[in-house]
């Protein structure tokens, strides 16, 4: 393109990019003079004009204005002041009473099969194949089994509760949960649209990191993420429901014990959303001042969920991305404590002397070695939390007798407790355990999350020891208290 | 009526439209598989309206579809053929304007303006009309090459809301594809519709926003002719006027590095070369 050499006069400036360039923006500033500060203002006016006028012409309305307006009427109830809270709490608490009680029998049914069953055939093969041991121990005692476990406890539960989840979402609830808890939030110093992020946490903490990219404030965006972690995520609801389940469900009679379980779940979840609302206040004052933004949130309509899509959307999508997630770090999980139970050191294993040596500090959480050993183990994943305490246990007590590591089939809930039990687990052990899931440092997938989204190793940091501190303050405060009430 | 706009597709019902076989024929949903594409197509639009349901029913990706908005916040890419072309399909970040500084939005206007898409399929809600058009009318002072998707017209339906899209087509001066995209319904038209416009075949010559002022038109005007001068051939020099006159930090470094023009339209290879959007705070 030849226009600035040909179509000018010789003698003007020659047409030197950079120059040309400066010149433009020198005119432009010259002119942003010339129009005045409410450019902008003008500018907007004029598109909305515009576009008023354009859809004036092309919708007509109805000639009687409906009378019975359905999403005005689900609205003024799910938002309303008196019904809001209670619903959003019928809600979950009936999302999580299904969950409970639908997974149960399931669970169970696959315990049946991978724990007993395959893994008996496993191993048959193993001694007819004659594999060494240590090699049979390591690959069907260590990593089938943690794989196993984290299937037959995972699957159930995840795939009643993600399409339940996502009904409610595609229906439209999430935004007026958003809107419910608008106001909770900007008095904490923070952005109305955490609400939101805050509900992806729900489903994965890494999700809700990037879902703060809808806040523009990089002061409020960076309460949201440090918070994030406060929703407790898919790897955790599993360790919530089954300890629920085993000690809080287990102290009242049978038909009352679905919901109990379900309402202790419920309260940690709540909390949890607490937690987020007390450090965004703290934070708000201290580290992150600054003045609170406002935005506008769309209520969108109500859409009738598409159930059988979403039912298989949301099984792909959530339930099989969580568990392939689950699998792939169960595996060296498992082998890591198979080896760690198996590597012996003048009489006691590898596990042993960890957990010989944190015991101390974790009864006075309330909590134990054998936990505190799982959650380092869990960094990867919080997912494997509960086999690797299982596993651990066994270990400690030295039952089953295949080898260090093993895990006698705890195929039912009974199995379990009894396991627990014999551990040395108390209420308080899974009361702790339940704050001690809600409140300690994020997996290392959403850690690295962060640290790509702040690009800063100082919040980093703060959001994965911020919380763990928090976990151990709680879980000590809760023990000591209990302990002194208990006598 | 100008002789420019020739919408056939839109206004009266292709012969193919009614057969599903003929469809089916015409689609290849190539999901991810998009390594030698022919056009770019950005798919943008204010949140929660459906963009990414139609994402999912152009590619066959399963993108997760959520009721509300602000979902996608960063943008998801997937293929599609249509005849004998291949499509590159790009899901924007729903946002309400493209004036604004948040980074879902800025992800959604840096990619219409640099990363110039062969066509911008600006998603709007039937029932909210009037506040999508705010959008489809600064994404129409950006490109020329942009296709109105009317979604949700079963909504509108359901609310006896009609909405005349042969009126919209003229006033806007881009085609205007009704559709249901839940239940697949416009798909085909659309699909045809994006063909047109990649192709060339059919040529918009889009709304322009008329200011109430007359120093703030001057202005613009003087600014336009002067970009054009630098980036010879850029289509949208008034959009970069109006926002040099506001002051967008963003533009002004385009224009001192000179990012405008190394991106004439129609230069696909270097349209494909576009920038990296970073997605990462900077703090």
């Amino acid at each position: 393109m030849t226009v600035n050499s040909t179509a000018l006069p010789q003698n003007q400036r020659p047409p030197e990019p950079h120059e040309t360039a400066e010149s433009v923006l020198n005119l432009a500033a010259q002119l942003r003079w010339d129009v005045g500060g409410e450019f902008h203002e003008h500018l907007m006016e004029a598109i909305y004009t515009d576009a008023a006028r354009i859809a004036d012409r092309a919708v007509s309305y109805p000639e009687k204005p409906a009378r019975f307006d359905m999403d005005r009427t689900i609205d003024n109830l799910v938002t309303s002041r008196i019904w809001g809270f209670p619903l959003m709490l019928l809600m979950l608490t009936v999302v999580f009473w299904i969950t409970i009680s639908g997974a149960n029998y399931p669970s169970q049914f696959l315990g049946g099969i991978l724990l007993d069953t395959v893994h008996q055939f496993l191993k048959n093969l193993a001694v007819i194949v004659g594999l060494p041991w240590w090699l049979s121990g390591l690959l069907i005692d260590g990593m089938y089994l943690a794989t196993a476990w984290v299937v037959s406890v995972m699957l159930p539960p995840m795939a009643i509760f993600f399409p339940m989840f996502t009904l409610l979402e595609d229906f439209g609830y999430l935004p007026r949960v958003a809107f419910n808890l608008d106001n909770f939030f900007k008095k904490a110093g923070a952005h109305g649209k955490q609400a939101l992020s805050m509900s992806m946490g729900f489903g994965c903490n890494a999700a809700g990191v990037i879902a703060t990219r809808i806040i523009d404030s990089p002061r409020e965006r960076l309460i949201a993420i440090i918070t994030n972690n406060f929703a407790v995520c898919n790897g955790r609801w599993p360790t919530q429901i089954l300890i629920a389940t085993i000690f809080i469900g287990g102290m009242v009679s049978a038909q009352w014990a679905g919901f109990i379980s379900a309402l202790a779940v419920v309260s940690i979840a709540l909390l949890g959303v607490l937690f987020s609302f007390v450090v965004s206040w703290g934070l708000s004052r201290s580290m992150l001042k600054g003045e609170v933004s406002t935005f506008s949130l769309e209520l969108p309509p109500y859409r009738p969920p598409r159930i059988w899509q979403t039912i298989y959307t949301s099984v792909i999508d959530r339930t099989l991305i969580v568990l392939w997630r689950a699998v792939v770090f169960a595996m060296p999980a498992g082998a890591v404590i198979w080896l760690v139970s198996n590597i012996q050191l003048g009489g006691l294993s590898l596990a042993e002397y960890f957990i010989n040596w944190t015991n101390p500090f974790g009864l006075l959480l309330g909590l134990n070695g054998i936990i505190l050993l799982a959650y380092i183990v869990a960094i990867p994943a919080n997912e494997i939390v509960i086999p690797t305490v299982l596993m651990l246990t066994a270990l400690v007590l030295g039952a089953g007798g295949a080898g260090a590591g093993v895990m006698f089939d705890p195929n039912s809930l009974a199995d379990t407790e009894a396991l627990l039990r014999a551990g040395g687990w108390t209420l308080l052990t899974g009361v702790n355990l339940m704050l001690f899931s809600l409140l300690h440092n994020p997996c290392s997938t959403t850690i690295y999350t962060i640290f790509k989204e702040t690009g800063s190793l100082k919040w980093t940091l703060v959001s994965t020891f911020l919380p763990i501190g928090m976990g151990f303050g709680l879980t000590f405060v809760v023990a000591q208290v209990w302990r002194l009430l208990a006598g | 009526m100008t002789t420019h706009v020739k919408f056939a597709n839109t206004l009266s019902a292709a012969p193919c439209e009614t057969c599903p076989a003929c469809n089916a024929g015409h689609l290849r949903k190539l999901g991810i598989n998009m390594e030698n594409w022919d056009y770019v197509v950005a798919l943008a639009g204010n949140p929660n309206t459906g963009k990414s349901t139609i994402f999912n029913a152009l590619t066959g990706l399963r993108q997760h579809t959520g009721n509300w908005p602000g979902k996608t916040v960063a943008r998801a890419e997937g293929g599609f053929a249509h005849g004998d072309k291949n499509f590159k399909l790009v899901d924007l970040p729903g946002t309400y304007s493209l004036l604004s500084t948040s980074m879902d939005e800025e992800v959604a206007r840096d990619f219409i303006l640099f990363g110039r898409p062969d066509v911008t399929v600006i998603v709007v809600d039937a029932t909210h009309l009037e506040r999508n058009l705010n959008l489809v009318l600064q994404v129409l002072e950006i490109t020329n090459r942009a296709v109105v998707a009317l979604n949700l017209i079963d909504e509108a339906r359901r609310k006896k809301l009609t909405v005349d899209d042969r009126r919209l087509t003229r006033d806007l001066g881009v085609p205007v594809v009704p559709m249901a995209a839940r239940s697949r319904e416009g798909v085909p038209d659309l699909l045809q519709t994006i063909h047109q416009v990649a192709t060339g075949q059919t040529v918009g010559k889009p709304h322009r926003i008329k200011n109430q002022h007359k120093i703030l038109n001057q202005a613009i005007d003087t600014l336009a002719v002067k970009i054009e001068t630098l980036f010879p051939g850029l289509p949208n020099a008034r959009w970069v006027a109006m926002r040099l006159l506001d002051g967008d930090e963003r533009l002004i470094q385009a224009v001192q590095r000179g990012e405008l023009g190394d991106l004439q339209p129609g230069n696909l290879a270097q349209a494909n070369n576009a920038p990296e959007i970073p997605l990462e705070v900077a703090s």
